[in-house]
């Protein structure tokens, strides 16, 4: 039985999604990466789909659901290196996948997390001076 | 059809191939309003050739199916023909006159072959002229193909030139698209824009549309497509060349383009991408 495994890097998690995606196992990966964040208090998420060619309308939107879950749960979602043609198909599906966001590499998106991850400092700092 | 009249046919190709062929031949170089695309040599060959081919096929008694094996080389000398003068620049008319202007020569032939016979005659005149026709019409229909396939390559030809996506700066795509924007159009440029994302790790890409002369809705939605597609593997997109005009029409249009960066110019456009990977002072210091 294949299963998606999920690594934790310092507050992130990373899953690499490797094998085909089939149904089952996007279930299956939307209830261990809620119950992991959960866990851990993860402040972001990359999902890399590198390595996945081939997509439907359901995968499509179990990666948006599963990016809203982690949202509802206080971690930054980046869906990273999606194959072009997976683009274009999610596209015509008409699936864009408003308010998750992307990053060419896993690279990118830990960049992107991390610059994300000093956003609330700035403003707590906005909401100490509003107090005062 | 009666077997006598398909033996006539054959019977006269046989006996009376060299002067029929010399008929035939100053039958055609009379038809073309031009004789200096193809000489006298050449079509004198292919004169000859195609006579005996036909002969033996005749042979065969078969005089009206065409398509059926005995014709085989016939059909093929008819290709190599047709395909030749369409490259040549021959008309239709002109190359389906190669078979049609057959018909005046042989007709005499038959005619003073069966002088006393007027039943004979005319059965085996309307043989002939069925046999031609239907070679005739075979040849138009392959010299069409074969101008089709031109115009499907040149197509192709179009397409692939029409798509070039540079690397403006690091990290900074263009692509100046240039032409009407049709589905097919879309996806070639839309796959070699993605492609070169993933090769170069590009950021930021600029769609340049001060080539493309109108934009209606299909082009917008093909458009928004592209940046959305983009945007999903982790790239910003930036649409610039926009004319007053093609401004006025979206708005008009009702086309929603607020969650795209546009600019006027390639230019401006440039500026923010520059921004956007935070270039800007590089590009500052450099110069």
């Amino acid at each position: 039985m294949d299963r998606i495994p999920i690594l934790k890097l310092r507050n992130l998690l990373l899953v690499t999604i490797q094998v085909d995606m089939h149904d089952r196992l996007a279930l299956q990966l939307q209830d261990e990466l809620t119950q992991r964040i959960n866990e851990t208090g993860a402040r972001g998420v990359l999902i890399d789909i590198s390595a996945l060619d081939i997509v439907d309308s359901f995968i499509g939107r179990m990666i948006a659901n599963i990016a809203a879950m982690a949202r509802v749960l206080d971690a930054d979602t980046v869906v990273v290196g999606m194959q072009p043609a997976v683009a274009i198909t999610l596209v015509e599906l008409g699936l864009t996948l408003p308010g998750v966001r992307t990053a060419l590499n896993v690279d990118r998106g830990m960049a992107l997390l991390e610059t994300n991850a000093d956003a609330p400092t700035d403003s707590n700092e906005a909401n100490a001076r509003f107090s005062d | 059809m009666s077997p006598a009249s398909d033996a006539v046919i054959s019977r006269i190709l046989k006996s009376h191939e060299s002067d029929l062929l010399d008929d035939w031949i100053r039958e055609q170089m009379s038809g073309f309003r031009s004789t200096s695309r193809i000489r006298e040599p050449e079509l004198r060959s292919q004169s000859s050739e195609f006579l005996s081919l036909l002969q033996q096929a005749t042979q065969s008694g078969n005089v009206t199916d065409v398509l059926a094996p005995p014709y085989g080389r016939v059909r093929d000398a008819l290709n190599d023909l047709s395909r030749s003068r369409g490259i040549q620049g021959f008309s239709p008319s002109e190359t389906a006159m190669f078979v049609f202007s057959l018909k005046r020569p042989l007709f005499a032939r038959i005619r003073k072959d069966l002088a006393g016979d007027a039943e004979g005659l005319a059965v085996a005149t309307w043989a002939a002229t069925e046999l031609l026709d239907r070679l005739g019409l075979y040849t138009t229909e392959v010299y069409q193909k074969s101008r089709e396939e031109v115009i499907a390559r040149q197509q192709q030809e179009l397409l692939e030139l029409s798509t070039p996506v540079v690397k403006l700066w690091d990290g900074i795509l263009a692509l100046p698209m240039i032409g009407t924007l049709d589905s097919a159009r879309t996806q070639v440029v839309m796959e070699s824009l993605l492609q070169r994302i993933v090769e170069t790790g590009a950021e930021v890409a600029i769609i340049d549309i001060t080539g493309v002369p109108t934009v209606d809705t299909l082009t917008a939605q093909h458009l928004l497509k592209t940046v959305t597609a983009a945007r999903l593997m982790g790239a910003d997109c930036i649409i610039s060349g926009i004319r007053p005009q093609i401004a006025q029409t979206i708005v008009h249009l009702g086309v929603d383009l607020a969650d795209v960066v546009t600019k006027a110019t390639l230019a401006d456009a440039f500026r923010r991408a520059l921004e956007m990977t935070g270039q800007r002072d590089k590009l500052r210091t450099r110069a």
